[in-house]
């Protein structure tokens, strides 16, 4: 780390943290050894995986989706890559079993 | 008499997110779930107190924050206290109309186990005693998981820690789990409840109603430690579903002295099942594992008196 840190002058009193939902800077996503992968095809778009995430890195998306067969769904589900940690919850939750989680290479 | 609003479903649920994600809780943590539905449940007005906790030193890593709600940092006993605090100023300011009479504020205390069942005790009894209009919400990994998995009052019976540690004299922690529930209902508070992270619709409902009802309200939350109880982190939602299914943890509300069981298990399961999954009762035999049910079937027992009909069924094997 090289960055230049501030000092006590230019920091506002008490330190407080004056920029809400600021861990956004900091990307969790080297925590991850096993990558989660959403198959659209198979997915029936339940929502679970969303409620479960810890970390609210499944993405909610009013993008229209018309799988191989023809069924057509009005939302799709991303994963935020950024900061989803691997823990495997949407996995072991999804009851379609869309979700595969595959090893993280970098 | 109780107000019934409609069930939420999976779909009320709001999608915007009010906890951001980067913050440093473990992976699979249960608290990170809980921490998001309860901001959504909470919505934008309110002001939250945080005792020091796993959830306030993961989210506050100077200098950012992971909530985009007020939040105040209190030390480890007196979150109650502060948010006392915080809701006198807000009833000040109305008075002197610094800000309009009209406006709903919801101030929010949220702590650790430790931080309400030990150190906060005095500070939580005395702002339910006070009659603040405060949401008090304890999220209970069941053991001091932030320092190192010390024991806690509410660590269960026969849990490993590092400070009940299994050997030839000490089979992990030989005192049963501290009734939270009923010290804080013995202040005949208007409102309590229990909540559980796999049934997140249960929870939405109880945090919105409890933070309408004027007075003080608490809610117990299970929240499982991926670390602290040795489970693999992909089976957080799992271990706290069968939590719920083998009477471990009970899903219930408390309104006005009117007790409800939102969540009825007509066939439980073995505890065993609940406890194979995590590492801190690895050391169990069958004989102790015989009486951590035995000990479920009471608190069962106990629960469906208090209700007057059978809403947690029989052991199924």
């Amino acid at each position: 780390m090289t960055a230049q840190l501030p000092g006590w002058k230019s920091l506002p009193p008490g330190a407080v943290i004056t920029r809400p939902g600021s861990t956004v800077e900091y990307k969790t996503h080297d925590w991850r050894t096993l990558r989660p992968v959403i198959d659209q095809e198979r997915c029936i778009r339940c929502r679970l995986c969303w409620l479960y995430c810890p970390e609210g890195t499944i993405i909610e998306l009013d993008k229209p989706y018309t799988t191989k067969t023809g069924r057509k769904y009005t939302r799709t589900y991303e994963i935020n890559y950024d900061y989803c940690k691997g823990c495997g919850i949407c996995a072991q939750e999804c009851p379609a079993k869309a979700i595969k989680m595959v090893e993280e290479v970098r | 008499m109780s107000t019934k609003p409609k069930i939420p479903t999976i779909w009320d649920i709001p999608r915007e997110e009010l906890f951001a994600p980067g913050h440093r809780m473990c992976q699979g943590c249960g608290a990170a779930i809980l921490m998001r539905h309860i901001t959504k449940a909470l919505g934008k007005d309110a002001i939250i107190v945080e005792a020091t906790g796993c959830v306030e030193v993961t989210t506050t890593v100077y200098p950012q924050t992971a909530w985009k709600h007020p939040w105040l940092h209190i030390a480890f006993e007196n979150a109650a206290a502060g948010a006392s605090g915080v809701e006198a100023a807000i009833k000040a300011m109305k008075r002197k109309g610094v800000i309009p009479k009209d406006k709903k504020v919801k101030v929010v205390a949220i702590g650790g186990d430790g931080g309400t069942f030990d150190i906060g005790l005095q500070a939580l009894s005395g702002m339910l005693e006070r009659r603040h209009n405060v949401l008090y919400i304890v999220y209970d990994n069941e053991a001091y998981m932030n320092t190192g998995i010390q024991r806690s009052g509410a660590t269960p019976y026969k849990a490993w820690t590092t400070t009940t540690p299994v050997g030839k004299v000490w089979r992990g922690e030989w005192r049963p789990k501290k009734d939270i529930m009923g010290i804080v209902l013995a202040h005949r508070v208007p409102y309590a409840a229990t909540v559980n992270p796999a049934y997140i619709t249960d929870l939405y409902m109880k945090v919105r109603k409890a933070v309408e009802i004027e007075g003080p309200t608490f809610i117990h939350a299970f929240s499982p430690c991926t670390p602290g109880w040795r489970i693999d982190p992909a089976l957080t939602v799992t271990v706290s579903r069968l939590a719920v299914q083998t009477g471990v943890w009970i899903n219930y509300e408390v309104e006005n002295g009117e007790f409800r069981v939102t969540t009825p298990v007509p066939k439980r399961k073995p505890v065993k099942e609940y406890l194979r999954l995590q590492g801190r009762f690895r050391h169990l035999t069958e004989e102790e594992i015989a009486e951590i049910q035995r000990m479920v079937d009471e608190e069962v027992e106990r629960i469906n008196k208090l209700v007057g009909k059978t809403v947690i069924g029989p052991v199924v094997e």
